[in-house]
């Protein structure tokens, strides 16, 4: 397993990390700064929206803490031009790629069942999540095909060159789908990283029922090369992640991550997690946290408490302010429904939007 | 006016031909497609001329297939996709329905779906199971999806060309059994929009409605009812969704008298739908209730029972019969 950044936050890279050195040594004290910032940030605003939801605010929230480290890592290590296919737990990659977070409180408050457009240049090809399990796995591949196909990888100025990746969690690795997109992947030799989040738990069935071989060897058989990665260490989510992504830029082909994490919380706010798992996995598991080592390491590194307060009271504003946001969304008019189900005019549409204007016309005649 | 005369396989052959050539962001996907030009040889010749990165042989796997193109779509081509048959549209039925179909719903808008999903269906071949189905009514009570059916070569010629030009995923059923008749293609016109229902012969006493294979068997069992005095009026469906339901209503109106007439089991059916929709648009103008005519709520039976199962003639005939009856 790579890692470079230990529990107790002691930089002390594993021998397996060594190729992946190069990419971490690019980094400099503001970049660490950067990702400490977001983690705090997207936990805080993680923690808002689940109380949002227990206030009833939202219909579900699905929380990402524990997480932060596997996903700001490999965040920062995508370029402008790379796709990036998330499942739905990746808020904070969300919050990097310049979504605004208010738009996944619209979707989980029952506005959208999207929230923003990945084609528009401020979300930085950050795609929407996808409920079903595993399904966007084949579509990423299909982008990937697509870049192939325009010749976009190995160029010669890797600067342009683009890449794909799409996360998914242990759970999904059973579904068909990401087996097929496995095959299609290796078969166009496709520019992309499968980036698995094993958080150890597909809601309350184990990664153990799902798996009699490690996750980063299940790409093996279809010629699928993996990592397996400390996914609670961000320093080896963005090293392993940048190198497989230039990697992919340059023509190599498919590959895969496993990111060891854990989901602190539970896997929806419509879920008990105690029912399933013991609290003494859990107290191990918030040893390792991603925010708490790299912490350790700033302050040894030199970071001063005027540092930390800062960023608490940022994540704080932020979290506030999506509060204040949240609670005014309201829903639009009936309208939408019928609006965007094709893109081109429909007779069944318009018929049932005039039928339902009609309708509701109706009731104020009577008033 | 240019016109050949071509087997509806060759018609869509050729306006596949046409829609690569216009438009260099249309791939087609499928299993044995490349090399061996499909199973039915729709796309024979298309590799060679097009390349492998337009004519892909995929590896054996529909939803990995479906799946794929949407990505394809989200990068800007127009992919369009051979389920190799009917029986096997199955396991990309997930991405058809969850995927394919509400993206551009789950994006506001933000991104259209070109993509289409051509499928050989329907019997008549003598086939093995999975091999000689009719589903396009689960496709058709998706939304988001619109389905379309030729029952010539000159709309296959036509239907495939509007079919990839639509922003919208299009499912377009080939009645298999049709793939080899000859019929005159007029390459130099459509005539009629993608959407539209019509008239293919009229008649004054009942009208039949139908689409893909069943067309020319209603059409033979009208020359049958004309030999015995019956003038029957036939409308071939083509679009499956949305239903251009104008020409249906304005015929109704005029014979009082409608039978619908389709391969696939009549239960919650196209048919149970136009049968429905007619008599709420046109009660008080019928003089007969809207007759189904339509393979059993059984599956498919082996090939040796197909002629029990399939509508022919003679089951039209009856149901003509029975509302010449009210």
């Amino acid at each position: 397993m790579v890692q470079l950044l230990t529990p107790e936050g002691k930089f002390a890279p594993s021998a397996s990390a060594e190729e992946f050195l190069p990419y971490f040594e690019k980094l400099t004290d503001a970049d660490f700064r950067k990702f400490y910032t977001d983690m705090v940030t997207v936990r805080r605003y993680d923690t808002e929206a689940t109380n949002l939801q227990r206030q009833g605010q939202l219909a579900l929230w699905v929380p990402s803490h524990g997480q932060e480290g596997a996903q700001v890592g490999s965040a920062y290590a995508t370029k402008d031009q790379d796709h990036i296919f998330p499942a739905y737990r990746e808020h904070a990659i969300a919050h990097i790629r310049g979504v605004d977070l208010i738009e996944l409180i619209r979707q989980f408050k029952g506005i959208t069942h999207g929230g923003w457009n990945p084609f528009d240049p401020k979300h930085k090809n950050f795609h929407i999540y996808t409920l079903v399990i595993g399904s966007h796995a084949l579509h990423s591949t299909g982008y990937a095909m697509g870049i192939t196909l325009d010749g976009k990888t190995n160029t010669g100025t890797p600067d342009t060159d683009e890449a794909v990746i799409v996360y998914f969690g242990d759970g999904a690795t059973s579904q068909g789908d990401v087996s097929e997109a496995f095959v299609f992947a290796a078969s166009y030799q496709t520019p992309q990283v499968f980036f698995v989040q094993n958080n150890h738990w597909a809601i309350s069935v184990p990664v153990s029922v799902q798996a009699r071989v490690p996750l980063y060897l299940r790409g093996t058989g279809f010629g699928i090369p993996g990592t397996q990665i400390d996914g609670n260490d961000v320093f080896a989510s963005y090293a392993v992640t940048a190198k497989h992504l230039e990697d992919a830029r340059s023509g190599k082909g498919p590959s895969l991550i496993e990111a060891h994490t854990y989901r602190i919380g539970a896997h929806t706010s419509s879920d008990d997690p105690t029912k399933y798992r013991t609290d003494e996995e859990l107290q191990g598991w918030i040893k390792k946290d991603p925010i708490a080592r790299l912490e350790t390491y700033l302050r040894e590194s030199g970071a001063d408490e005027k540092f930390f307060t800062s960023v608490h009271e940022q994540a704080a504003d932020f979290a506030a302010d999506i509060r204040r946001r949240a609670v005014e969304l309201t829903a639009p008019g009936p309208e939408s429904i019928f609006r965007s189900v094709y893109s081109e005019p429909h007779p069944v549409m318009e018929e049932q939007q005039a039928w339902l204007a009609a309708y509701d016309a109706s009731f104020e005649e009577e008033a | 006016m240019s016109v050949q005369n071509l087997p509806l396989g060759k018609a869509i052959n050729l306006g596949l031909r046409e829609a690569m050539l216009a438009d260099p962001t249309v791939v087609l996907m499928g299993e044995d497609i490349g090399t061996l030009g499909g199973v039915f040889r729709v796309t024979e010749g298309l590799k060679t001329e097009f390349g492998a990165h337009r004519v892909m042989d995929t590896p054996l796997a529909e939803s990995g297939i479906v799946g794929t193109a949407i990505g394809l779509a989200m990068r800007g081509y127009r992919p369009v996709v051979e389920i190799q048959f009917d029986g096997f549209i199955f396991p990309a039925f997930d991405q058809i329905t969850t995927q394919l179909a509400k993206l551009t719903f789950r994006h506001e808008g933000a991104l259209s779906m070109p993509v289409v999903i051509r499928v050989p269906y329907g019997g008549h071949i003598g086939a093995v199971e999975h091999h000689q189905e009719s589903p396009e009514a689960y496709f058709a009570h998706t939304a988001g999806l619109r389905l379309v059916s030729p029952s010539n070569p000159h709309d296959a010629y036509w239907m495939i060309q509007e079919a990839i030009a639509s922003k919208d995923p299009v499912m377009f059923f080939e009645p298999k059994s049709r793939y080899w008749p000859k019929g005159d293609v007029d390459t130099s016109t459509s005539g009629f929009p993608l959407h539209a229902s019509r008239v293919v012969r009229e008649g004054t006493d009942v009208t039949i409605v139908g689409h893909g294979a069943m067309v020319s068997m209603i059409l033979q069992a009208a020359d049958i009812a004309a030999s015995e005095g019956t003038s029957v009026e036939v409308i071939d469906l083509r679009s499956l969704s949305p239903i251009d339901y104008a020409p249906i209503l304005t015929s109704a109106a005029k014979t009082g008298r409608l039978v619908v007439a389709q391969e696939a089991p009549g239960f919650v059916s196209l048919g149970s739908e136009i049968a429905a929709t007619v008599h709420e648009k046109s009660f008080y103008l019928l003089e007969a209730p809207v007759l189904r005519v339509s393979g059993f709520d059984t599956p498919f039976p082996p090939a040796k029972q197909e002629a029990i199962y399939l509508p022919d003639a003679d089951r039209i005939l009856d149901a003509v019969d029975r509302a010449m009856k009210y």
